[in-house]
Protein backbone atom coordinates (compact mmCIF):
# COMPACT_ATOMS: atom_id res chain seq x y z
CA UNK A 1 0.00 0.00 0.00
CA UNK A 2 2.68 2.49 0.64
CA UNK A 3 4.82 1.52 -2.40
CA UNK A 4 1.58 1.59 -4.69
CA UNK A 5 1.53 5.55 -2.54
CA UNK A 6 4.94 6.20 -3.61
CA UNK A 7 4.10 5.66 -7.01
CA UNK A 8 1.12 7.84 -7.35
CA UNK A 9 3.27 10.42 -5.29
CA UNK A 10 6.10 10.41 -8.46
CA UNK A 11 3.75 9.76 -11.58
CA UNK A 12 1.47 12.85 -9.44
CA UNK A 13 4.14 14.95 -9.58
CA UNK A 14 5.74 14.17 -13.25
CA UNK A 15 2.48 14.51 -14.67
CA UNK A 16 1.63 18.20 -12.63
CA UNK A 17 4.87 19.15 -14.19
CA UNK A 18 4.54 18.80 -17.64
CA UNK A 19 0.62 19.74 -17.28
CA UNK A 20 2.14 22.95 -16.23
CA UNK A 21 4.74 22.89 -18.74
CA UNK A 22 2.11 23.02 -21.73
CA UNK A 23 -0.27 24.97 -19.93
CA UNK A 24 1.77 27.71 -19.88
CA UNK A 25 4.36 27.03 -23.17
CA UNK A 26 3.21 24.50 -25.05
CA UNK A 27 -0.59 25.46 -25.50
CA UNK A 28 -0.66 28.20 -28.18
CA UNK A 29 -2.04 31.53 -26.96
CA UNK A 30 -5.31 32.34 -27.72
CA UNK A 31 -6.27 34.23 -29.80
CA UNK A 32 -8.70 37.35 -28.41
CA UNK A 33 -8.26 36.85 -24.59
CA UNK A 34 -4.47 36.17 -25.08
CA UNK A 35 -2.37 34.77 -21.85
CA UNK A 36 -5.12 35.08 -19.39
CA UNK A 37 -6.89 32.30 -21.54
CA UNK A 38 -4.24 29.38 -19.76
CA UNK A 39 -5.85 29.83 -16.50
CA UNK A 40 -8.47 27.85 -18.35
CA UNK A 41 -6.67 24.69 -17.63
CA UNK A 42 -6.60 25.06 -14.38
CA UNK A 43 -10.08 26.43 -13.87
CA UNK A 44 -12.22 23.09 -15.76
CA UNK A 45 -9.82 20.49 -14.60
CA UNK A 46 -10.26 21.24 -11.03
CA UNK A 47 -14.43 21.70 -11.94
CA UNK A 48 -14.18 18.48 -13.21
CA UNK A 49 -12.07 16.66 -10.67
CA UNK A 50 -14.58 18.59 -7.82
CA UNK A 51 -18.03 17.62 -9.00
CA UNK A 52 -16.42 13.61 -9.83
CA UNK A 53 -15.61 13.72 -6.16
CA UNK A 54 -19.12 15.37 -5.23
CA UNK A 55 -20.61 12.51 -7.12
CA UNK A 56 -18.34 9.87 -5.32
CA UNK A 57 -19.24 11.65 -1.85
CA UNK A 58 -22.79 10.81 -2.86
CA UNK A 59 -22.12 7.45 -3.65
CA UNK A 60 -20.44 6.64 -0.70
CA UNK A 61 -22.91 8.24 1.53
CA UNK A 62 -25.89 6.06 -0.05
CA UNK A 63 -23.68 3.12 0.54
CA UNK A 64 -23.13 3.75 3.98
CA UNK A 65 -26.76 4.54 4.71
CA UNK A 66 -27.29 0.74 3.19
CA UNK A 67 -24.48 -1.15 4.66
CA UNK A 68 -23.24 0.75 7.34
CA UNK A 69 -19.67 0.44 6.36
CA UNK A 70 -16.85 2.51 7.91
CA UNK A 71 -14.83 2.39 4.57
CA UNK A 72 -17.63 4.33 2.77
CA UNK A 73 -18.41 6.83 5.81
CA UNK A 74 -14.35 7.94 5.42
CA UNK A 75 -14.64 7.80 2.06
CA UNK A 76 -17.79 9.89 1.95
CA UNK A 77 -15.57 12.45 4.54
CA UNK A 78 -12.13 12.43 2.49
CA UNK A 79 -13.74 13.05 -0.68
CA UNK A 80 -16.05 15.80 0.64
CA UNK A 81 -12.54 17.65 2.05
CA UNK A 82 -10.67 17.34 -1.01
CA UNK A 83 -14.08 18.17 -3.53
CA UNK A 84 -14.07 21.46 -1.39
CA UNK A 85 -10.67 22.40 -1.72
CA UNK A 86 -10.90 22.01 -5.90
CA UNK A 87 -14.14 23.88 -5.88
CA UNK A 88 -12.63 26.71 -3.79
CA UNK A 89 -9.73 26.13 -6.46
CA UNK A 90 -12.76 26.64 -9.25
CA UNK A 91 -14.41 29.60 -7.78
CA UNK A 92 -10.65 31.66 -7.16
CA UNK A 93 -9.69 31.18 -10.63
CA UNK A 94 -12.87 32.04 -12.46
CA UNK A 95 -13.10 35.88 -11.08
CA UNK A 96 -9.50 35.81 -12.42
CA UNK A 97 -10.24 35.10 -15.84
CA UNK A 98 -13.76 36.48 -15.69
CA UNK A 99 -12.41 40.31 -15.12
CA UNK A 100 -10.07 41.03 -17.92
CA UNK A 101 -12.56 39.03 -20.53
CA UNK A 102 -16.06 39.88 -18.64
CA UNK A 103 -15.05 42.95 -17.02
CA UNK A 104 -16.19 41.77 -13.90
CA UNK A 105 -15.56 39.53 -11.00
CA UNK A 106 -18.84 37.42 -10.89
CA UNK A 107 -22.24 37.59 -11.85
CA UNK A 108 -25.13 34.89 -10.99
CA UNK A 109 -24.91 32.93 -14.41
CA UNK A 110 -26.33 29.06 -14.10
CA UNK A 111 -22.39 27.39 -13.90
CA UNK A 112 -21.36 30.55 -11.47
CA UNK A 113 -24.26 29.69 -8.76
CA UNK A 114 -24.51 26.20 -9.48
CA UNK A 115 -20.80 25.86 -8.02
CA UNK A 116 -20.88 28.31 -5.48
CA UNK A 117 -24.14 26.52 -3.82
CA UNK A 118 -22.46 23.45 -3.97
CA UNK A 119 -19.65 24.73 -2.36
CA UNK A 120 -22.08 26.24 0.16
CA UNK A 121 -23.97 22.80 0.64
CA UNK A 122 -20.31 20.70 1.04
CA UNK A 123 -18.85 23.53 3.68
CA UNK A 124 -21.94 23.14 5.50
CA UNK A 125 -21.70 19.10 5.35
CA UNK A 126 -18.16 19.47 6.60
CA UNK A 127 -19.08 22.15 9.45
CA UNK A 128 -21.92 19.78 10.43
CA UNK A 129 -19.20 16.85 10.73
CA UNK A 130 -17.29 19.14 12.84
CA UNK A 131 -19.70 19.97 15.06
CA UNK A 132 -21.52 16.83 15.82
CA UNK A 133 -21.09 15.48 19.36
CA UNK A 134 -23.30 12.17 18.67
CA UNK A 135 -21.31 8.76 17.92
CA UNK A 136 -24.17 8.64 14.91
CA UNK A 137 -21.89 11.43 13.32
CA UNK A 138 -21.35 9.54 9.84
CA UNK A 139 -25.40 8.73 9.59
CA UNK A 140 -26.30 12.31 10.21
CA UNK A 141 -23.88 13.29 7.50
CA UNK A 142 -24.57 11.09 5.05
CA UNK A 143 -28.44 12.12 5.34
CA UNK A 144 -27.38 15.23 4.93
CA UNK A 145 -25.29 14.82 1.43
CA UNK A 146 -28.23 12.95 0.28
CA UNK A 147 -30.09 16.08 0.83
CA UNK A 148 -27.07 18.38 -0.66
CA UNK A 149 -27.37 15.84 -4.08
CA UNK A 150 -31.39 16.22 -4.12
CA UNK A 151 -30.50 19.80 -4.07
CA UNK A 152 -28.56 19.93 -7.20
CA UNK A 153 -31.35 19.90 -9.98
CA UNK A 154 -33.94 21.93 -7.94
CA UNK A 155 -30.52 24.49 -7.80
CA UNK A 156 -30.05 23.97 -11.33
CA UNK A 157 -33.39 24.30 -13.09
CA UNK A 158 -34.42 27.58 -10.11
CA UNK A 159 -31.11 29.28 -12.09
CA UNK A 160 -31.52 27.81 -15.29
CA UNK A 161 -34.46 30.25 -15.54
CA UNK A 162 -31.83 32.88 -16.28
CA UNK A 163 -30.26 33.82 -18.59
CA UNK A 164 -26.97 32.22 -18.83
CA UNK A 165 -23.76 34.11 -19.60
CA UNK A 166 -20.45 31.41 -18.57
CA UNK A 167 -19.06 30.42 -21.88
CA UNK A 168 -20.75 27.01 -23.18
CA UNK A 169 -18.84 23.99 -22.29
CA UNK A 170 -16.39 22.93 -25.05
CA UNK A 171 -16.21 19.88 -24.68
CA UNK A 172 -18.98 17.17 -25.86
CA UNK A 173 -21.51 19.43 -27.43
CA UNK A 174 -19.87 19.85 -30.99
CA UNK A 175 -17.42 22.45 -28.96
CA UNK A 176 -14.37 24.22 -31.36
CA UNK A 177 -11.95 24.12 -29.03
CA UNK A 178 -8.68 23.59 -30.58
CA UNK A 179 -7.48 20.06 -30.23
CA UNK A 180 -4.31 20.90 -29.53
CA UNK A 181 -5.73 22.94 -26.53
CA UNK A 182 -8.12 20.04 -25.90
CA UNK A 183 -4.99 17.68 -25.35
CA UNK A 184 -3.43 19.98 -22.33
CA UNK A 185 -6.90 20.36 -21.20
CA UNK A 186 -7.03 16.49 -20.90
CA UNK A 187 -3.29 16.24 -19.55
CA UNK A 188 -4.04 18.78 -17.01
CA UNK A 189 -7.55 17.09 -16.08
CA UNK A 190 -5.21 13.59 -15.57
CA UNK A 191 -2.73 15.40 -13.14
CA UNK A 192 -5.62 17.34 -11.41
CA UNK A 193 -7.36 13.81 -10.46
CA UNK A 194 -3.76 12.59 -9.35
CA UNK A 195 -3.26 14.72 -7.16
CA UNK A 196 -7.08 14.32 -5.71
CA UNK A 197 -6.47 10.96 -5.59
CA UNK A 198 -3.57 11.09 -3.69
CA UNK A 199 -4.31 13.93 -1.59
CA UNK A 200 -7.27 11.86 -1.01
CA UNK A 201 -5.88 8.85 -0.17
CA UNK A 202 -3.36 10.21 2.79
CA UNK A 203 -6.14 12.05 3.95
CA UNK A 204 -8.21 8.27 4.05
CA UNK A 205 -4.94 6.80 5.53
CA UNK A 206 -5.13 9.52 8.34
CA UNK A 207 -8.77 9.18 9.16
CA UNK A 208 -8.46 5.36 9.78
CA UNK A 209 -5.24 5.64 11.19
CA UNK A 210 -7.10 8.59 13.63
CA UNK A 211 -10.26 6.53 14.11
CA UNK A 212 -8.41 3.59 15.30
CA UNK A 213 -6.00 6.05 17.91
CA UNK A 214 -9.23 7.00 18.90
CA UNK A 215 -10.81 3.68 19.66
CA UNK A 216 -7.96 2.37 21.46
CA UNK A 217 -7.43 5.18 23.97
CA UNK A 218 -11.27 4.43 24.66
CA UNK A 219 -11.20 1.05 25.28
CA UNK A 220 -7.70 1.52 27.32
CA UNK A 221 -9.54 4.42 29.69
CA UNK A 222 -12.45 1.92 29.84
CA UNK A 223 -9.91 -0.92 30.87
CA UNK A 224 -8.21 1.42 33.52
CA UNK A 225 -11.08 2.73 35.48
CA UNK A 226 -11.52 1.99 38.51
CA UNK A 227 -14.83 -0.69 39.17
CA UNK B 1 -52.98 4.05 17.14
CA UNK B 2 -53.31 4.91 13.38
CA UNK B 3 -51.32 6.87 11.75
CA UNK B 4 -53.62 10.25 11.64
CA UNK B 5 -54.56 9.46 15.26
CA UNK B 6 -50.86 9.53 16.40
CA UNK B 7 -50.18 12.84 14.12
CA UNK B 8 -53.12 14.21 15.42
CA UNK B 9 -52.14 13.67 19.28
CA UNK B 10 -48.52 15.20 18.83
CA UNK B 11 -49.98 17.94 17.08
CA UNK B 12 -52.51 18.57 19.40
CA UNK B 13 -49.93 18.61 22.48
CA UNK B 14 -47.56 20.79 20.12
CA UNK B 15 -50.28 23.51 19.83
CA UNK B 16 -51.77 22.91 23.16
CA UNK B 17 -47.52 23.65 24.72
CA UNK B 18 -47.65 26.99 22.22
CA UNK B 19 -51.15 27.97 23.29
CA UNK B 20 -50.28 27.75 26.58
CA UNK B 21 -46.53 29.61 26.82
CA UNK B 22 -46.83 31.37 23.35
CA UNK B 23 -42.34 31.59 23.31
CA UNK B 24 -42.28 30.80 19.77
CA UNK B 25 -44.99 32.84 18.27
CA UNK B 26 -44.10 36.05 20.47
CA UNK B 27 -40.34 35.54 19.77
CA UNK B 28 -41.02 35.20 16.24
CA UNK B 29 -43.31 37.99 16.05
CA UNK B 30 -41.67 40.63 17.61
CA UNK B 31 -38.56 39.64 15.52
CA UNK B 32 -39.63 39.54 11.94
CA UNK B 33 -41.01 43.15 13.27
CA UNK B 34 -37.91 44.30 14.03
CA UNK B 35 -36.82 43.03 10.79
CA UNK B 36 -39.77 45.53 9.21
CA UNK B 37 -39.13 48.69 11.09
CA UNK B 38 -35.12 48.45 10.03
CA UNK B 39 -35.53 47.86 6.92
CA UNK B 40 -37.73 50.00 6.25
CA UNK B 41 -35.76 53.13 7.95
CA UNK B 42 -32.95 51.71 6.19
CA UNK B 43 -34.17 51.76 2.89
CA UNK B 44 -37.57 53.67 3.24
CA UNK B 45 -38.70 52.92 -0.04
CA UNK B 46 -40.91 54.70 -2.53
CA UNK B 47 -43.87 52.33 -3.98
CA UNK B 48 -42.07 51.61 -7.01
CA UNK B 49 -38.98 50.32 -5.55
CA UNK B 50 -40.42 48.62 -2.61
CA UNK B 51 -42.52 46.42 -5.03
CA UNK B 52 -38.78 45.34 -6.39
CA UNK B 53 -37.24 44.45 -2.90
CA UNK B 54 -40.24 43.94 -0.70
CA UNK B 55 -40.50 39.62 -2.20
CA UNK B 56 -36.88 39.52 -0.77
CA UNK B 57 -37.69 41.25 2.54
CA UNK B 58 -40.90 39.72 3.60
CA UNK B 59 -39.54 35.83 2.88
CA UNK B 60 -36.10 36.57 4.65
CA UNK B 61 -37.87 37.96 7.75
CA UNK B 62 -40.11 35.19 7.62
CA UNK B 63 -37.09 32.72 7.28
CA UNK B 64 -35.08 34.25 10.32
CA UNK B 65 -38.15 34.06 12.27
CA UNK B 66 -39.43 30.60 11.18
CA UNK B 67 -35.73 29.86 12.62
CA UNK B 68 -36.81 30.64 16.46
CA UNK B 69 -39.90 27.92 15.90
CA UNK B 70 -37.59 25.21 14.75
CA UNK B 71 -34.98 25.49 16.86
CA UNK B 72 -37.05 24.72 19.68
CA UNK B 73 -39.75 21.85 18.02
CA UNK B 74 -37.10 19.42 19.15
CA UNK B 75 -35.11 20.56 21.96
CA UNK B 76 -38.44 20.83 23.71
CA UNK B 77 -38.51 17.23 23.62
CA UNK B 78 -35.33 16.62 25.20
CA UNK B 79 -36.43 18.01 28.79
CA UNK B 80 -38.00 15.07 30.63
CA UNK B 81 -36.19 12.75 27.69
CA UNK B 82 -39.59 12.51 25.95
CA UNK B 83 -37.34 12.09 22.71
CA UNK B 84 -36.44 8.70 24.43
CA UNK B 85 -39.61 7.99 24.96
CA UNK B 86 -40.82 8.81 21.28
CA UNK B 87 -37.52 6.04 20.48
CA UNK B 88 -38.96 3.00 22.58
CA UNK B 89 -42.35 3.44 21.86
CA UNK B 90 -43.99 1.13 19.17
CA UNK B 91 -45.35 4.05 17.30
CA UNK B 92 -44.04 4.73 13.98
CA UNK B 93 -41.81 7.74 13.56
CA UNK B 94 -43.38 9.36 10.45
CA UNK B 95 -46.43 10.77 12.16
CA UNK B 96 -44.21 12.04 15.36
CA UNK B 97 -42.20 14.08 12.14
CA UNK B 98 -45.45 15.25 10.28
CA UNK B 99 -46.96 16.80 13.64
CA UNK B 100 -44.09 18.63 13.93
CA UNK B 101 -44.13 19.93 10.42
CA UNK B 102 -47.76 20.97 11.10
CA UNK B 103 -47.46 22.49 13.70
CA UNK B 104 -44.71 24.69 12.69
CA UNK B 105 -46.16 25.14 9.63
CA UNK B 106 -49.04 26.36 11.48
CA UNK B 107 -46.96 28.53 13.76
CA UNK B 108 -45.22 30.30 11.07
CA UNK B 109 -48.17 30.47 8.90
CA UNK B 110 -49.95 32.33 11.85
CA UNK B 111 -47.04 34.90 11.82
CA UNK B 112 -47.49 35.77 8.23
CA UNK B 113 -51.18 36.40 8.36
CA UNK B 114 -50.26 38.73 11.31
CA UNK B 115 -47.00 40.37 9.69
CA UNK B 116 -48.08 40.43 6.09
CA UNK B 117 -51.02 43.56 6.93
CA UNK B 118 -47.53 45.74 8.39
CA UNK B 119 -45.50 45.24 5.53
CA UNK B 120 -47.98 45.88 2.91
CA UNK B 121 -48.82 49.49 5.39
CA UNK B 122 -45.22 50.08 5.86
CA UNK B 123 -44.04 49.60 2.42
CA UNK B 124 -47.16 50.90 0.29
CA UNK B 125 -47.45 47.32 -1.45
CA UNK B 126 -50.24 47.09 -4.23
CA UNK B 127 -49.66 43.84 -6.41
CA UNK B 128 -49.72 44.95 -9.92
CA UNK B 129 -49.81 41.11 -11.09
CA UNK B 130 -52.70 38.35 -10.09
CA UNK B 131 -52.60 38.99 -6.56
CA UNK B 132 -54.91 35.51 -5.69
CA UNK B 133 -51.50 33.55 -6.79
CA UNK B 134 -49.60 34.93 -3.60
CA UNK B 135 -51.83 32.19 -1.65
CA UNK B 136 -50.18 29.36 -3.63
CA UNK B 137 -46.99 30.98 -3.28
CA UNK B 138 -47.46 31.53 0.94
CA UNK B 139 -48.60 28.07 1.34
CA UNK B 140 -46.09 26.16 -0.70
CA UNK B 141 -43.04 28.32 0.66
CA UNK B 142 -44.21 27.86 4.25
CA UNK B 143 -44.00 24.31 3.79
CA UNK B 144 -40.93 24.20 1.96
CA UNK B 145 -39.24 26.16 4.85
CA UNK B 146 -40.69 23.98 7.48
CA UNK B 147 -40.37 20.75 6.26
CA UNK B 148 -36.70 20.51 5.86
CA UNK B 149 -36.43 22.97 9.01
CA UNK B 150 -38.01 20.41 11.00
CA UNK B 151 -36.10 17.64 9.66
CA UNK B 152 -32.26 19.81 9.80
CA UNK B 153 -33.97 20.93 13.27
CA UNK B 154 -33.45 16.95 14.48
CA UNK B 155 -30.17 16.78 13.31
CA UNK B 156 -28.64 19.80 14.71
CA UNK B 157 -29.77 18.66 18.47
CA UNK B 158 -26.79 15.89 18.70
CA UNK B 159 -24.20 18.80 17.73
CA UNK B 160 -22.87 21.68 19.90
CA UNK B 161 -24.28 25.04 19.87
CA UNK B 162 -27.02 23.85 18.28
CA UNK B 163 -29.19 26.56 17.41
CA UNK B 164 -26.84 28.23 15.36
CA UNK B 165 -26.10 24.68 13.86
CA UNK B 166 -29.72 24.79 12.32
CA UNK B 167 -29.47 27.79 9.89
CA UNK B 168 -25.81 26.41 8.57
CA UNK B 169 -27.57 23.66 7.51
CA UNK B 170 -31.08 24.91 6.34
CA UNK B 171 -29.79 28.21 4.62
CA UNK B 172 -28.01 26.30 1.24
CA UNK B 173 -30.71 23.60 1.32
CA UNK B 174 -33.34 26.43 0.91
CA UNK B 175 -31.82 28.44 -1.66
CA UNK B 176 -33.53 27.26 -4.79
CA UNK B 177 -36.75 27.17 -2.38
CA UNK B 178 -35.77 30.76 -1.12
CA UNK B 179 -35.30 31.79 -5.22
CA UNK B 180 -38.30 29.99 -5.90
CA UNK B 181 -40.74 32.08 -3.28
CA UNK B 182 -38.76 35.48 -3.72
CA UNK B 183 -38.91 35.68 -7.87
CA UNK B 184 -42.48 34.78 -7.48
CA UNK B 185 -43.25 36.95 -4.87
CA UNK B 186 -41.73 39.75 -7.10
CA UNK B 187 -42.79 38.90 -10.21
CA UNK B 188 -46.91 39.00 -8.80
CA UNK B 189 -46.36 41.95 -7.08
CA UNK B 190 -44.46 44.10 -10.13
CA UNK B 191 -46.94 42.34 -13.12
CA UNK B 192 -44.00 41.91 -15.08
CA UNK B 193 -43.29 38.38 -15.60
CA UNK B 194 -45.59 35.25 -14.76
CA UNK B 195 -44.81 33.81 -11.61
CA UNK B 196 -46.15 29.88 -12.84
CA UNK B 197 -42.17 28.57 -13.29
CA UNK B 198 -41.56 29.58 -9.83
CA UNK B 199 -44.74 27.88 -8.40
CA UNK B 200 -44.04 24.86 -10.27
CA UNK B 201 -40.13 25.15 -9.16
CA UNK B 202 -41.62 25.33 -5.27
CA UNK B 203 -43.72 22.57 -5.86
CA UNK B 204 -41.05 19.89 -7.31
CA UNK B 205 -39.18 20.96 -4.26
CA UNK B 206 -41.88 20.60 -1.52
CA UNK B 207 -42.63 17.58 -3.20
CA UNK B 208 -38.88 16.40 -3.41
CA UNK B 209 -37.98 16.60 0.21
CA UNK B 210 -41.22 15.99 1.57
CA UNK B 211 -40.82 12.46 -0.16
CA UNK B 212 -36.97 12.45 1.40
CA UNK B 213 -37.53 13.73 5.01
CA UNK B 214 -39.92 10.80 5.55
CA UNK B 215 -38.17 8.71 4.22
CA UNK B 216 -34.87 9.52 6.23
CA UNK B 217 -36.50 10.31 9.35
CA UNK B 218 -36.80 7.22 10.94
CA UNK B 219 -32.86 7.13 10.29
CA UNK B 220 -32.25 10.28 11.96
CA UNK B 221 -34.34 9.74 14.74
CA UNK B 222 -33.18 6.34 15.65
CA UNK B 223 -29.15 7.90 15.20
CA UNK B 224 -28.28 8.52 18.98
Amino acid sequence: MKRGMSILAVVTALLLSFALYEALIGAPTEQTMGNVQRIFYYHVPSAWTAFLLFLVNFVASVLFLIRRDTKADILALVTAEVGVVFCTVVLVTGPIWARPVWGIWWTWDLRLTLTLVLWLIYVSYLVLRQFSTSSQTPVLAAVLAIFGALDVPLVYFSIWFFRTQHPAPVIGSGGSLEPRMAHVLLINWAAFLCLAWLVGWTRYRLEVAKREVDEAQALESLLESPR
Amino acid sequence: MTFVSITAATLAKDIRLEWRSKDAINAMLFFSLLVVVIFSFAFDPTAEESRRIAGGLVWVAFLFAAIVALNQTWARELRNQVLDAYRVSPAPTNPLFLAKAFGNFIFVSILEALMIPLFIAFYKLRALGPAWELAPIALLGTWALVVNGTFFAAISLRTRSREIMLPLLLFPISIPALLGMVNATTAVLTGEASARFWIALLLAYDVVFTIACLLLFETVLEAE
